[in-house]
């Protein structure tokens, strides 16, 4: 069974429909990987799972169970990591709170061993523990961004674009990251991107989105080597 | 030389209760970014509340204890029923509701309570203690000092030493950001309302119980002192509340003794402080300039 399913989802904001019935489903300890152009639906299609966003119909079940409904809090505590564009950066807290922030709602003594943990993996953010997390670059708090998630211990993680604003060898750092954590942690991923290319490298299967429907799906290997597919919506 | 001391001092006593209730401004500004302008008359309310319970033959401090328990409930109830019902609207409509609830609960109390001054027990001792170059401090001075820094110590323990305090901050500082790691942000913004109108409860009962007459004006001219050390204080320091609280004070007993142009407008001063932080330096003397990188 599918860790995160969604079926014939439509939603937006108000009256204006972005999204329209759509099919989507991450294999637990996958990555899948969301593709499209800017206005797609790709940020709506995220917002929806995490409950920022009204689902007018269809379901979206996350381990066998339905979060249509639910607040953000709710299903943030169902184990489901957000980071959204713009990182989600608590801008005037220091580094450490950020991760800490993560890790608010667990109850286990782990705490403080993940949180030397998640300073040793990402050693800028030990470097800077005590400073205003806004002051750090974007790259720098894409990192936190990634930390203060894992700090959760999440079942699932949703990113929105998280390449959006670095620099090459930063947005490949990045996704060597993500890459490690599914392999070795058996962390499940859905990224929304952009930057296609290198999504497909760490996905296992992925969505090309198209004004609010899924245009394309497939092995994300597949997709990646497709000149069709490229040429149409990748644009690589 | 003695008359400057005393009159600082004296200063220093007032403006305790500027940083006081400045500290409650700033607390709500703080989690919610809304600019309380019924602070003043919701601690009026409490300061009535604490009287009447003084008149059962309550000990002070109890009264004001009791007092600051249903000003915390009170506090959560006006966040929950007037303030949150305006979320995601205009920033305009929440400064009218405040304002309303200036002009509302301030009637309330005449309605209640009557409009023939009343006269509130001290909470401190009588007396006074001496102090360098012949001055004399009174007691109360003293008193109050001791109530602020215990106040703010209370203060930073909760915000920066518990999880309930991370929580707040983590609201105040990014609120979607926050409800996606799982908390409930709309409870912290009515947790602040309470905090700070508790807080704002025993600033007005310490007012009461510091001059002649309790009456219904008590706390109007104290919101507009405090209002001058929030702005002054970057309406996001705690700290900044608290110093500017004092500063002002301050300033305003030394303009009463030495500026005889002020004789009777002394309220100019505050006002006049507000308008040149505004201008100069508009993010106050102790807040944040906002840097962001994206």
């Amino acid at each position: 069974m599918s860790l995160l399913e969604l079926r014939d989802v439509a939603g937006g904001y108000g009256p204006v429909r972005v999204l329209h019935d759509i099919d989507l489903s991450v294999e637990e300890g996958q990555v899948a990987v969301v593709l499209g152009a800017n206005g797609a639906g790709k940020t709506t299609t995220l917002r929806a799972i995490s409950g920022l966003l009204d689902v007018v119909s269809g379901d979206i079940r996350f381990a066998g169970t339905s979060l249509v409904g639910r607040p953000p809090e709710a299903i943030a505590r169902l184990g489901i990591a957000h980071v959204p564009q713009g990182r989600g950066t608590f801008a005037d807290l220091t580094v450490e709170d950020n991760l800490r922030i993560g890790a608010i709602n667990r109850r286990d003594r782990d705490v403080e061993r993940d949180l030397r943990h998640w300073l040793e993996v990402f050693p800028r953010l030990g470097e800077r523990r005590d400073q205003e997390a806004g002051s750090m670059s974007g790259g720098e708090q894409q990192m936190l961004a990634l930390a203060r998630a894992m700090m959760a211990r999440p079942k699932l993680l949703l990113l929105d674009e998280p390449s959006l604003g670095l620099a090459p060898l930063v947005t490949r750092e990045l996704f060597d990251r993500l890459a490690e954590l599914n392999r070795e942690e058996g962390l499940t991923i859905l990224v929304v991107e952009q930057n296609a290319n290198l999504a497909l490298e760490i996905g296992h299967w992925g969505y090309v989105l198209e004004t609010g429907r899924i245009a394309v799906q497939g092995p994300a290997a597949e997709l990646h080597d497709d000149d069709a597919v490229r040429k149409a919506y990748l644009g690589f | 030389m003695q008359l400057f001391l005393s009159q600082v001092i004296n200063g220093v006593g007032n403006g305790v209760v500027f940083a006081t209730v400045a500290l409650a401004l700033v607390l709500i500004f703080r989690t919610t970014r809304v600019l309380n302008f019924a602070q003043g008359e919701m601690a009026l309310f409490s300061a009535y509340i604490s009287w009447k319970l003084t008149t059962f033959d309550l000990p002070v401090w109890v009264a004001i204890g009791i007092s600051m328990a249903i000003a915390f409930v009170a506090g959560a109830v006006i966040e929950r029923t007037l303030i949150r019902p305006m979320e995601g609207h205009s920033p305009l409509n929440v400064v009218i509701i405040t304002l309303g609830l200036f002009l509302g609960l301030n009637a309330l109390v005449q309605l209640i309570f009557g409009t023939d001054p009343q006269s509130m027990p001290s909470p401190f001792p009588k007396g006074s203690v001496s102090f360098i170059a012949d001055t004399r401090v009174q007691k109360v001075t003293i008193g109050l000092m001791v109530v602020l820094l215990v106040e703010c110590a209370a203060l930073w323990l909760l915000l920066n030493r518990t999880t309930l305090g991370l929580k707040l901050r983590a609201v105040a500082s990014n609120p979607d950001s926050a409800r996606l790691h799982g908390i409930r942000a709309g409870s912290m913004l009515m947790f602040g309302w309470a905090i700070s109108a508790a807080i704002g409860a025993l600033a007005g009962s310490l007012v009461a119980s510091e001059r002649a007459a309790l009456d219904a004006s008590l706390m109007q001219v104290v919101l507009v002192y405090a209002l001058a050390a929030a702005a002054l204080g970057g309406f996001d320091s705690i700290w900044g509340a608290v110093v500017s609280g004092l500063v002002v004070g301050v300033a305003d007993a030394l303009t009463i003794q030495y500026v005889d142009a002020l004789d009777g407008i002394e309220v100019v001063l505050p006002l006049g402080l507000i308008l040149v932080v505004l201008v100069v330096m508009p993010n106050g003397l102790f807040g944040k300039r906002t840097v962001e990188r994206v």
